[in-house]
């Protein structure tokens, strides 16, 4: 096979699978607490919205992302304010806030900048470059390495290299820290954490936190670092594919990553693939590539390639009993 | 819903009111930040819905929609089911309707293929849903996820499709070649006029009959057949129903089934009604549109339609606002849907005690007793 | 919220206790819970160092006193003191920082954790989870060692067997400094092997200076372990003593009172009527693996009102739900109605209607009624596919209502409101619905799980005085209660249970307050 094309495979699925992954990683949190959010399409929209008016008016990188992360925080809690002080229902919440964002990211674009929701394009100063530029150029003599190495794995800016890094920090925190262990707990028998004298709001809250900050960061990588404007709804279904990873990883970081990862590649091959042929199969149309994420999803939900059993609290207000 | 402390009358008639105020209050603040008059907008919201003739037809259009896929949402939530799915479940149907469309309007007549097209778009919408249904009353997967997947992968086929079997040869738009005239429904100007009524000319057509015969069946299946007082035992307390013998995963699957039927009839609306052809945007948000109708509609028929005439509204007095106002776009209708879900559906907690306190205070003064058993 | 506490010793603020001093000392304790006085001028003095057994049936307050004593609730009235020191218990946390711990029933347990995670959760000594692991393991390791109490701290609690869960939580409330230990019903989840170990346990933990105070009903136990025992009843204590001074018939008699005889109304029934239900050999498990029922037998005749004696939660509700084809044991057999059952293919709740089995369950808000469904919906309940009710798929709503309007009447269900929701009727009402609905069927067996529990008095003589006219019809009646008196006032015969079996069967006029007590705490017939 061409070494170019695997290259460019690898490439292209990094740079899909890193909103995936901030997102999944976002609501492994939430939910991992026993907060369901459905919400994280609407979040990532509407921080992506944020970084692409902000960076377009204010001209500063690390402003952008400070707003992004800033409104991603704020719908985080308006979702616990509903679901967790209250005791709504924690769908409905994460319904609410994608048809909100949708909505109000139009409204304030149009009123904001005319140009059809669309935000102006960021300047090429805020955009999110390449960390390593020259890394392709560095491996010229060897075809392979160039390609692999170079393009596939160097060529990509901070965003992506954070998201990735962020997996093994995720699991760390959720395995070798008191606040992980506690999280864990507090998901699958909150009565418990309760009775042992841990705030079982607190936990849930700081998980909806950490959640805003992750999906600001998926919002500002669509602006800054992938198309250089907001456009409308252009999340695209992202936020629900990586609800779906989360899933398909079964609630676990790297599980989550390998989805994602999955999933990222599913996305760049799709228009690759579009007029080839494979080998026995013939052409596979590529919204049949496009639905698989989906379609392996509910088969594993089924059970039909093993278990994936969620937090056993997810989904139930906390009310204290006595 | 229950625990609100408040009368059930209040429960289901002040409080989704008081619901609603909210989010117009908070829709009318977006309004003043971008820097229009909310008045303005909420007078040119209510003319260009109610206005005139042809305001009128446009907001029953969209009305017609509304009500098969609020009804969808709120026969599941009978059942205990959340079915975000009916988004997937609409474009199947209208799949289905458009593909008899296609394969028998040159041969079949109206009064023959219509009804074929109705029954099929319902039975294509009711498998789409049936089987989350199934997945959930069987092997425990959770209703909502796969709903959601459903969405995309409804959307991937009909996308497949279109672009690479019913498109004719040699066009760019994707979309089929137009019905034959026996696969239409006739447009509601149409039928008057031949009544001798004039009446402008718009998509509001004939399906809007069956929508509103649609909701009276809803009611008669819920409230008055053994299957729907079965649906809403299991809804409301599956262990009494457990107790009465009745069989819980039957009538969930049951359930998903007839909300997917509905939803599946959004295609006579859009595909046999207005487009005459099947395209690929019909459904366009209006399975989440049926959500905030359920919520503001109570999950009652009578509810759900009147929460239908007031979206159906709203989009057309936003198409409206969005003609006479700069810088104004539908999507404020989007969002106000957005704020309904969240105050009716997710923030109805937080409201509720603002709501109780001022109304027992009210109550208690007046003396009323509230109707509780000795 | 984090409880820096340190393992095995007493905290600073505890006062020392030494040997022949009191641990605990509750006096004039008082609580209330609307109407009923659950706790009433209690009395109660724990030695240090021994093991205390607290023994009284439902209801009969002992729950509530040790609820209090660990802070879950507070007394409306009275004083305790610790170690001789006043003390005030707000929460939890109080009573943990006293150096008070609590065994629960219902284990409070992440299954999906470590034993070692579920020890140090709130209690972790570090943030790093490695370093409170480190440290949390040798003082567990002592801790073991020092009480005999061992378990794998890596195995998964979803693995462990009800015994290793005990012990958990016997161990978590150690690890975090008590040496006053409170255990309510503990040997109900045990296998004979596993009480064993336990009082092996519980007998080293005094030795080392541990108080223990035992909730039971289980009177042998109490006299093989205790030092000391308290029996309450009604929400007093009825005798306090050594245990030197106890035998069981003074317990057994102590704890049911002199209560025999009361609201009987002389008639008993028919004495041989035909056998209309015979089960045999009915075993049930639970989720977790513990037999509910053990080798039951049963027989129901025409004519009579057997009632089902002993403490809730030995098997009454299970054989309940069994009879009435809820629940599918996994041994067993039925017959009923010429009809077989057994465990590969059980009774449903549609086929024992279809039999005349009528029930009246126990737990009325989830079970008996629909509570969102007005009357005259949840009036059907059960019964939807009749044709008075249903034909061709369609309910007639008029001969619904006008049914309900009947049982209404018949039963003086008040307000005669068929269109007022369930769950707005007061408890009585809705128990008197809900008979007229099962008792208008004109059953053949009727099964009825705590008949007046939420009752007003003015009605309780109506529903009995239907029971027996029921029974006086031909119908064999099965009455499950936690309230002794009810059983005495309506039983032709009396069958007790206790601990998944039938301890013994009494005619009614042969039942006095030892030998059911007795009955009702016996182990291994």
């Amino acid at each position: 096979m061409d070494e170019v094309l695997i290259g460019n495979m690898l490439a292209s699925s990094l740079r899909m699978a890193t909103p995936l992954l901030f997102c999944a990683l976002a609501g492994l949190l939430s939910e991992r607490s026993g907060v369901i959010d459905i919400g994280l399409e609407g979040k990532m929209l509407f921080a992506a919205f944020a970084a692409g008016a902000a960076g377009a008016a204010l001209g500063s990188t690390s402003l952008a992302v400070a707003c992004a992360i800033g409104v991603s925080i704020l719908l985080s809690w308006m979702h616990g304010l509903a679901c967790v002080s209250y005791r709504g229902d924690q769908v409905v919440s994460g319904i609410a806030i994608n048809i909100i964002a949708v909505g109000l990211t139009m409204v304030l674009g149009i009123a904001w900048f005319a140009q059809g929701g669309q935000t102006p394009p960021v300047s090429t100063e805020v955009r999110i470059q390449a960390l390593w530029p020259q890394a392709q150029d560095a491996f010229a003599n060897w075809p392979w390495l160039q390609a692999i190495v170079g393009e596939g794995l160097l060529s990509h800016n901070a965003l992506v290299y954070l998201a990735l890094a962020l997996v093994p920090t995720t699991w760390w925190l959720l395995f070798k820290t008191r606040f992980g262990l506690r999280l864990r707990a507090v998901g699958e028998n909150p009565h418990m954490v309760d009775a042992a004298g841990v705030s079982v709001h607190g936990l849930r809250y700081t998980a909806l936190t950490l959640n805003g900050v992750l999906c600001g960061l998926a919002g500002s990588y669509l602006v800054l670092a992938q198309s250089a404007a907001f456009s409308s709804n252009m999340t695209a279904g992202r936020g629900f594919m990586a609800l779906a990873a989360l899933i398909f990883g079964r609630w676990h970081p790297v599980g989550a990553m390998w989805a994602c990862l999955l999933f990222g590649f599913l996305d760049a091959a799709a228009i690759r693939m579009q007029g080839t042929a494979l080998p026995l199969i013939g052409e596979v149309p590529v919204q049949a590539i496009q639905a698989l994420p989906y379609v392996l999803t509910v088969v594993l939900l089924a059970g039909f390639i093993g278990k994936a059993v969620a937090p056993a609290a997810i989904g139930k207000p906390y009310v204290k009993e006595r | 819903m229950s625990n609100t402390n408040m009368p059930k009358w209040a429960e289901l008639v002040v409080l989704p009111i008081v619901c609603l105020a909210v989010a117009l209050a908070v829709a009318g603040v977006v309004v003043a930040l971008i820097g229009q008059d909310p008045m303005e907008v909420l007078s040119f919201l209510i003319y260009g819905a109610l206005g005139t003739a042809r305001g009128v037809s446009y907001t029953l259009y969209y009305t017609t929609t509304f009500i098969f896929t609020g009804l969808a949402v709120a026969v599941a939530f009978h059942g205990g089911l959340f079915n975000i799915g009916g988004e997937g479940q609409a474009i199947m149907g209208g799949l289905g309707t458009g593909l008899v469309a296609l394969w028998l309007s040159p041969y079949l007549p109206a009064w023959l293929l219509l009804p074929l097209m109705l029954v099929v778009g319902a039975a294509f919408g009711m498998l789409w849903a049936a089987v989350p249904g199934y997945l959930q009353a069987y092997r425990g997967s959770h209703v909502v996820i796969t709903t959601i997947m459903f969405n995309f992968i409804a959307s991937s086929v009909l996308v497949y499709l279109l672009v690479n079997h019913l498109r004719p040869v040699g066009t760019m738009s994707v979309e089929s070649v137009p019905f034959e005239p026996s696969a239409n429904l006739p447009r509601m100007h149409e039928a008057l006029a031949w009544l001798g009524i004039e009446w402008p000319a718009s998509p509001l057509n004939t399906s809007l009959f069956i929508a509103l015969a649609a909701a009276v069946a809803v009611y008669l299946f819920l409230w008055r057949s053994k299957a729907g007082y079965n649906v809403r035992a299991v809804g409301s307390s599956a262990s009494a129903a457990e107790y009465a013998g009745i069989n819980a995963k039957r009538h969930i699957v049951l359930a998903m089934a007839v909300s997917g039927a509905l939803a599946g009839m959004v295609g006579m609306n859009e595909i046999a009604g207005v487009s005459g052809k099947l395209l690929l945007e019909f459904v366009s948000g209006a399975g989440f549109t049926g959500i905030a109708v359920a919520l503001m509609g109570r999950n009652h028929p009578v509810g759900i339609v009147f929460a239908s005439l007031l979206f159906g509204a709203l989009f057309q007095g936003g198409a409206e606002v969005a003609f006479e106002v700069k810088g104004f776009s539908r999507d404020m209708v989007v969002l106000m849907q957005g704020l309904v879900v969240l105050f009716s559906g997710a923030m109805i907690y937080v409201i509720a005690p603002w709501v109780a306190k001022p109304l027992n205070a009210v109550l208690n003064l007046f003396g009323a007793a509230h109707a509780k058993g000795a | 919220m984090d409880k820096a506490s340190l393992p095995g010793h007493t905290t600073a603020t505890a006062p020392t206790a030494t040997v022949g001093s009191v641990a605990v000392g509750m006096h004039g304790i008082e609580k209330r819970f609307g109407a009923v006085r659950a706790n009433q001028g209690v009395n109660l003095n724990v030695a240090t160092a021994t093991i205390h057994g607290i023994v009284g049936e439902n209801g009969a307050g002992k729950s509530t006193l040790m609820s209090v004593l660990y802070g879950m609730y507070q007394a409306d009235a009275g004083r305790i003191a610790i170690n001789g020191a006043a003390a005030t218990i707000h929460n939890a946390d109080d009573a943990i920082a006293l150096g008070i711990g609590m065994v629960h029933q219902h284990f409070m347990l992440v299954d999906t954790l470590s034993v070692l995670d579920n020890i140090m959760l709130g209690a972790e000594p570090h943030w790093l989870l490695s370093r409170a692991d480190k440290a949390t393991r040798g003082q567990l390791r002592d801790l073991m060692q020092r009480t005999g109490l061992h378990l794998d701290l890596d195995s998964l609690v979803r693995d462990l067997a009800v015994g290793d869960r005990q012990r958990l939580e016997i161990i978590k409330a150690l690890h975090r400094g008590a040496n006053i230990l409170i255990l309510d019903e503990p040997t109900a989840v045990l296998t004979p092997q596993e009480t064993a170990q336990l009082f092996e346990v519980l007998r080293g933990l005094r030795a080392r200076g541990t108080t223990l105070i035992i909730i039971t009903h289980k009177l042998k136990e109490v006299m093989g372990l205790c030092d000391a025992v308290t029996v309450m009843r009604a929400g007093e204590v009825v005798a306090d003593m050594p245990i030197a001074q106890a035998t069981l018939e003074i317990l057994a008699e102590a704890m049911v009172g002199r209560k025999v005889h009361i609201g009987r109304d002389g008639s008993v029934g028919v004495q041989d009527g035909a056998v209309l239900l015979q089960a045999s050999g009915i075993g049930v498990q639970d989720a977790l693996g513990v037999a509910r029922l053990r080798q039951l037998d049963i027989t129901l005749r025409a004519g009579e009102i057997v009632g089902v004696a002993g403490v809730s939660g030995n098997g009454q509700s299970e054989l309940l739900d069994v009879l009435a084809g809820l629940l599918s044991p996994h041994s067993g057999e039925l017959q009923v109605m010429a009809q077989t059952f057994n465990s590969a293919h059980w009774l449903d709740p549609k086929t024992a209607r279809q039999l005349g089995i009528a029930h009246v369950p126990e737990d009325r808000h989830a079970r008996a009624l629909v509570m969102a469904f007005a009357a005259w919906e949840s009036a059907v309940l059960g019964y939807g596919h009749l044709t008075s009710y249903t034909t061709g798929g369609w309910m007639h709503h008029s001969a619904m209502r006008t049914a309900t309007r009947d049982m209404m009447e018949a039963f003086d269900v008040r307000p005669r409101n068929t269109e007022l929701q369930s769950s707005h009727f007061s408890g009585g009402n809705q128990q008197k619905l809900v008979l007229s609905r099962e008792l208008g069927q004109a059953p053949t067996i009727l099964l009825v799980g705590q008949p007046t529990r939420g009752v007003d008095v003015g009605a309780i003589e109506f529903i009995y005085a239907q029971l027996r006219a029921m029974r006086d019809a031909g119908c064999a009646v099965l009455v499950v209660s936690s309230e002794l008196d009810e059983i005495l006032a309506l039983a032709s015969r009396v069958i007790v249970m206790n601990n998944g079996r039938v301890t013994g069967e009494l005619a009614i006029d042969d039942c006095n307050e030892t030998n059911l007590g007795l009955l009702m705490t016996a182990e291994n017939v």
